[in-house]
């Protein structure tokens, strides 16, 4: 078969595939991230755990109540939201006017206790989920399997699902609105403090949800999420902090880039996405897709 | 005067640690255009945002339709029935007109329909689909106010409708205002344009420093034009 630069289409397709999963996986919690800090001003870094949070319900479920993973896709993420509605209701709804530092260390704090916890209980070697969708198909170029070319569909569709929730719906122009004067809009009748306590439930949510659909991919286990939060991270201020569509795009693109990377130059893959952050900041410090202020 | 609306008595605000109001009072009637004069601050825009619920700090009565409205949240206030139109206009950019439009919740029957809003403003149907803050100074104001029409509150509380715009479309905004307080709106509005104020309203309170120093009603108000001129040094 053709070689592209010397490397083989299965190694270069292989990695673009696992680029591209990577992305959706970006795309999905920098999306959740996005939106919990449009509108609640808080740089959630208890945004890993609560991804783990999601996997390892779902893993829960499955061992302990036999609940299949597809049952698990929906109960999940919903038992980790309400924990992430308890978690504003009872602590970050108090610190909304102070400074930023404040949102980041309480819900750095939050991380750390959350995966200590998980840890101490259920150690850090990682459990394994299994797939679903057993087996792959042969795409002639390479091998799909096939839970994996699920993942990166489902990603789309729920990206797509919370842009247009937020860009074309009601809720969305409550949001919208919310996030550009709060005071307003809660003078117009709406009920502002509930909508952020939702918002923050809907941005947990997607992460758990993230973690669901990471289960059958990864280990399961108590760090999963902390090694992935900083590069999603980085993707959110490459994309822009507040922009739907630009956390998606973002995010899938650098999952891509990344796989790249590990073709072209295996040394630089862990690096990359920090490399076109630094690069980003220095050209549009408000991110590819952000707005200055 | 008819029925009273709203009855402010003893208003007293603060924006942290500045004492802005020190005991406001006046009332409106049903369907009363009342206007609140006076100069750069004076305590206008503060006993709006007071009334409305929206400046934290703040003691005294409040009472709208017979209910003491003080310690209530602004969203709570809104759904009793009070609209509010800020000075600043508050045109939201990452909604279109029409979504600007249909943001505020119906909280009562008896609200402005969106064709009846577009009759009174077609250029906002025009530029229904336009970017909020793309519109004309003209055009934002007019969304503004058209904005609070469909909710069914009574009361609409209107912080300089006329500022920074061309004359004619002054006298477009007074029309409007005029057409609103015919379809029996009560309407409370803060004005620095003394000359459009006159033309519209029933009677207009003066603020000073704080309070309500002086009412006068628009059929004294060419005897009173001295003291006036005097309170609003023009």
């Amino acid at each position: 078969m053709f070689e592209l630069l010397g490397i083989p289409p299965q190694a270069l397709f292989g990695q673009l595939l696992l680029g591209l999963i990577n992305g959706a996986f970006y795309a999905m919690l920098s999306l959740g991230l996005a939106v919990i800090f449009g509108m609640l001003n808080v740089i959630n870094f208890t945004h890993g755990a609560q991804y783990m949070m999601g996997a390892f319900a779902a893993w829960l479920m499955l061992t302990q109540l036999d609940i299949p993973f597809w049952a698990a896709l929906v109960l999940s993420p919903l038992v980790v939201a309400l924990f992430g509605i308890l978690l504003e209701k009872v602590m970050l709804k108090r610190i909304y006017h102070l400074d930023h530092l404040y949102g980041f260390l309480l819900t750095f704090g939050l991380a750390l206790i959350i995966e200590g916890s998980f840890q101490w209980k259920w150690g850090s070697s990682g459990a394994p989920y299994p797939s679903p969708i057993p087996g792959g198909t042969n795409l002639g170029f390479m091998y799909m399997p096939n839970y994996r070319a699920f993942v990166v569909v489902a990603a789309l569709v729920i990206c797509l699902a919370t842009w247009y929730g937020i860009e074309r719906t009601k809720f969305g122009a409550y949001l919208r609105a919310a996030t550009e004067n709060p005071t307003l809009v809660r003078a117009f009748g709406i009920n502002v403090p509930r909508l952020i306590t939702l918002t923050y439930g809907l941005g947990v949510g997607l992460a758990a949800l993230a973690g669901v659909l990471a289960a059958p991919i990864q280990q399961v286990s108590a760090l999963m999420g902390t090694n992935l939060v900083l590069v999603v991270f980085a993707v959110v201020v490459i994309g822009g902090m507040g922009s739907i569509m630009g956390s998606i795009v973002t995010g899938f693109g650098l999952g891509l880039v990344e796989g790249l990377t590990k073709v072209f130059y295996p040394p630089a893959s862990n690096t990359v996405i920090f490399v076109v952050m630094a690069i980003v900041l220095l050209v549009k410090p408000a991110g590819l897709f952000g707005q200055s202020k | 005067m008819p029925e009273t609306l709203l009855k402010v008595e003893n208003l007293q605000a603060w924006y942290g640690e500045s004492h802005i109001l020190h005991g406001v009072g006046f009332e409106i009637g049903r369907g009363e255009l009342v206007t609140l004069l006076g100069r750069n601050g004076a305590g206008k825009t503060t006993t709006l945002k007071s009334v409305m619920g929206i400046v934290e700090k703040r003691t005294g009565s409040v009472r709208f339709e017979d209910r003491e409205i003080i310690g209530r949240a602004s969203d709570e206030i809104a759904r009793m029935g009070i609209a509010y139109c800020p000075e600043e206009r508050g045109v939201f950019s990452s909604l279109n007109v029409e979504e600007n439009l249909l943001l505020p919740p119906v909280v009562k029957p008896g609200g402005m329909s969106l064709a009846e809003i577009y009759g009174l403003f077609p250029n906002l149907e025009e530029r229904r689909r336009s970017q909020g803050t793309k519109l004309s100074g003209g055009e934002q104001q007019m969304l503004a106010i058209g904005r609070i029409l469909r909710t069914g509150a009574g009361l609409l509380l209107l912080d300089e409708p006329t500022e920074g715009l061309a004359p004619v479309i002054v006298q477009r905004i007074g029309e409007i205002i005029r057409q609103l307080k015919g379809r029996g709106f009560t309407i409370l509005l803060v004005e620095q344009n003394f000359h459009f104020a006159a033309t519209v309203a029933d009677r207009h309170y003066v603020m000073e420093d704080g309070r309500v120093v002086d009412m006068v009603t628009s059929a004294d108000v060419q005897q009173n034009i001295g003291k006036l001129q005097a309170y609003l040094g023009v």
